[in-house]
């Protein structure tokens, strides 16, 4: 869908994404790398662990539909080349702190010159400018400033983030492609390029469900309390044990998001139920109010139900019975779904120089025009220099001899 | 005043919570117009009087018409509404437009160049594409919940985590097709599956899985190559702060900061290696440093010694103290006319240096009723009195 454009992708690690979606829907996608490659190409998990940075499976996983040159821009050879190259291209996506681009003479206001039409999509850990720009961020800071923290985990624990690699980053990311693909409706309009500024920590806050309308509307903060369903005279569980793992699912009554009912009756099919889950009126809409001794009654059975079956059968059940249960799926499962498999979800790709192919998440959507697709794997270190440099920019391999011996590519 | 944005591009908009709202408030926000279709028969619970469901937050800039489409006749209308749009956005369990005889295959016809977007739990297709299901449960199905929470015990819970992945992928997506028909004239039908989107955010883990046959596991706070990194306990009622120390520069600085620096070189924690060895012991030692002091004082003491650091903000933090979001007009003030005045985040995850979002609070239900099919469809006075009080514009 994006294929008549090109994007320059300085970012490390806090912006991979969004120059991965673009590419994955189409765009020509350069990845400018310092000589030597990229720091992101250092983080793991690697290939049958072999500390390689052409071996990193984080790398491999967020760079697909790229193409990659090494360039070092602190040179004033490679500023210059870098200039050349924002001449034919439409976005420019960097995530540097706020400012080092425009020490370097690569600031949007520079490139604008260069190309008036350019749209520079800047993920910073807070902004561009603002009390907190020079702060500095990580994963799991950018996850409690931004909120989505203080609320989730045990209440005798510290609150809890997401282990791995930063989902923070890459929700930035996707916000940096959607600014970049808006800029462009834009640049249609008036003709004008622009600077899309992402925050990561403001990236997380539109990861809140309620959070903060919950104060803005109630003066209500919520609790760090796995098991307590707010404004419910009980508390529900939501995470069970099962018989090879754990079970997401929540008691509501009649609730739309969760109810009860379809999993009740699987379960009384199978001998699983009370005198008391046999007599409730699972149409009462005082549901949220019924006390926990209560609640407790209708768990019981529930409980054992779950640990009598696997996450599976769960799961088949589940769309069998048309009840809002899923398993908590791990990543050995997910290669066993049906559903995944039968849209085609899972694309296999070659890596020649590892001799292997190795399947990956596909596309992010169906359509009936254009399918994203990932139209070639993570690059190699500098892997399109010759086809970039010489076959588009014109320079002579003499030139490029003298910069490799320089140091700028 | 200036052209907004998106102005020109309307959208007809039957999505009812979470992923499909959030979406549809990107394109309101910035100024196309996004009609809700809705029932005052049938309001569904996401809808409440002003100041009191996700609709105000949700559904910010939008316009709101009521029409009941089980009456052959309000279908007819929605019907109607598609030829004057330019995109569908719906949310429903798999399958559910085609039986209230509205799937593209229908809608196509009406309008040849039409964008429609469905987002579902699992898509349209597929043995599994009818099962209705929720972002709280999905997050499980997704992967997540396994990489949430403590090792020693259950994985956590996250609320409705991936609702918040796959709105990103909706208007990137929708944005696309539309530069996508400015270009070709061609519309299209996106159908995407809340599942397909959370994976893309599971990537690393699922290679290492396939390759290496390693299944992720959760490991608390922890980083594998960090430490301390942590939230630690601050003064006041469940106040915390999170740090984080990558490097032996930010080690040094944290030691200066808690007025330790000769436990810098102290073998139990000199190296990553020693620390990561020793990473309880020093938690421990962090803890009691930050317990006498509130997480804004350790943020900012940290942060100016550069240690990467922050307070875990509440609802009232986010919202009422944050200098950067406020900075950044992250929350914006809305009022109802008459009722009262609320807060809402901006429906774009970024900034534009060359365009402001301008929002408006979430419309009343039916709203809308008389602009939209008076003035946007040209129906006559009469057939829409009569059509009010037959309950299709209900």
């Amino acid at each position: 869908m994006l294929s008549p454009y090109r994007v320059l992708d300085l970012a490390g690690e806090m912006g991979l994404m969004c120059g991965k979606a673009l590419g994955d829907l189409g765009a020509d996608v350069i990845k400018v790398e310092r000589p030597g490659g990229d720091a992101a190409r250092n983080i793991g998990p690697f290939y049958h662990d072999e500390l390689d940075p052409e071996k990193s499976l984080f790398w491999f996983a967020l760079n697909t539909s790229k193409r990659s040159i090494t360039l070092d821009i602190e040179t004033k050879d490679g500023r210059e080349i870098f200039r050349r190259l924002v001449k034919k291209a439409d976005f420019v996506v960097e995530s540097f702190a706020p400012g080092y681009l425009d020490k370097v003479g690569l600031g949007y206001k520079d490139l604008e010159k260069v190309n008036p039409g350019v749209i520079m999509v800047s993920i910073t850990p807070f902004g561009q400018s603002g009390p907190y720009r020079d702060f500095k961020t990580a994963d799991i800071v950018a996850w409690a400033l931004g909120g989505e923290m203080a609320p989730y985990g045990d209440a005798d624990r510290p609150p809890i983030h997401f282990s791995y690699h930063s989902q923070a980053y890459l929700h930035a990311g996707l916000d940096g492609a959607q600014g970049a693909v808006t800029a462009l409706w834009h640049r249609y309009a008036t003709g004008e390029g622009q600077q899309i500024d992402v925050s990561v920590q403001e990236s997380v806050v539109q990861c809140l469900e309620h959070i903060t309308a919950m104060w803005d509307m109630r003066h209500v903060i919520q609790k760090r309390t796995e098991e307590l369903r707010m404004g419910a005279a009980h508390r529900t569980r939501q995470i069970w044990p099962c018989k090879d793992g754990y079970v997401s699912w929540s008691h509501g009554g009649n609730s739309v998001l969760a109810p009860s009912l379809p999993l009740i009756k699987w379960m009384e099919t199978e001998g699983y139920t009370n005198d008391f889950i046999k007599s409730f009126n699972w149409d009462r809409p005082d549901f949220m109010a019924i006390p926990q001794n209560e609640m407790d009654m209708i768990e019981e059975p529930t409980g054992r139900f779950f640990l009598a079956h696997t996450k599976a059968e769960l799961l088949d059940g589940a769309v069998k019975h048309n009840a809002l249960l899923y398993p908590v799926a791990t990543t050995d499962d997910m290669f066993q779904n049906v559903q995944l498999e039968a849209r085609e979800f899972w694309i296999d790709i070659e890596h020649p120089e590892l001799g292997e192919t190795i399947r990956y998440p596909g596309a992010f959507t169906h359509t009936t025009a254009v399918r994203p697709k990932i139209s070639r794997r993570a690059p190699l270190i500098g892997e399109h220099n010759i086809e970039i440099y010489e076959g588009e920019l014109g320079m002579s391999r003499r030139e490029l001899v003298m910069l490799k011996q320089a140091g700028v590519i | 005043m200036t052209k907004k944005l998106l102005e020109g591009i309307r959208i007809l908009d039957f999505t009812w919570h979470m992923t499909g709202p959030i979406a549809t408030k990107h394109f309101s926000d910035l100024g196309a117009e996004v009609i809700i279709l809705e029932s005052k028969r049938r309001p569904g619970w996401r809808r409440g009087p002003p100041r009191s469901s996700s609709t105000d937050q949700n559904c910010t800039s939008k316009l709101s018409i009521t029409v009941n489409t089980r009456d052959p006749r309000g279908l007819e209308l929605a019907k109607r509404l598609v030829a004057k749009s330019d995109v569908v956005v719906e949310n429903f369990a798999g399958g559910a437009m085609k039986r209230m005889g509205l799937g593209y295959d229908v809608l196509r016809q009406i309008k040849p160049d039409l964008i429609m977007l469905s987002t579902s739990m699992q898509g349209q297709t597929g043995p599994y594409s009818n099962h209705p299901g929720s972002g709280h449960k999905l997050t499980a199905l997704a992967g997540f919940s396994a990489i949430l929470g403590w090792p020693d015990r259950p994985p956590a819970w996250i609320a409705a985590y991936t609702d918040f992945i796959a709105p990103r992928y909706a208007i990137l997506g929708i944005m696309a097709a539309l530069e996508y028909r400015r270009r070709t004239g061609q519309g299209q039908y996106l159908d995407m599956s809340q599942l397909e989107n959370a994976l893309q955010f599971m990537g690393p883990l699922i290679l290492d899985y396939a390759v290496n046959k390693r299944v992720a596991n959760r490991m608390g706070n922890k980083s594998e190559y960090a430490a301390p990194h942590n939230a630690y306990r601050c003064r006041g009622e469940d106040r915390w702060c999170a740090i984080a120390v990558f490097t032996d520069d930010e080690w040094q600085s944290l030691c200066r900061v808690i007025g330790k620096p000769e436990m810098a070189n102290d073998p139990r924690f000199v190296t990553l290696l020693a620390r990561k060895a020793n990473e309880a012991e020093l938690d421990q030692i962090v803890n009691a440093w930050t317990g006498s002091r509130t997480a804004e004082e350790v943020m900012t003491l940290m942060q100016a010694a550069g240690v990467p650091a922050g307070v875990a903000e509440t609802g009232e933090d986010l919202v009422e103290h944050d200098p950067q979001l406020r900075h950044r007009h992250t929350f914006q003030e809305l009022e109802y006319p008459g009722v009262g005045k609320y807060r809402s985040f901006t429906g774009t995850h970024f900034l534009m240096s060359k365009y402001e979002v301008q929002m408006a609070p979430a419309p009343l239900m039916g709203a809308h009723n008389a602009y939209v099919f008076k003035e946007l469809l040209g129906m006559p006075d009469a057939e829409y009195d009569a059509l009010v009080k037959e309950g299709v514009i209900d």
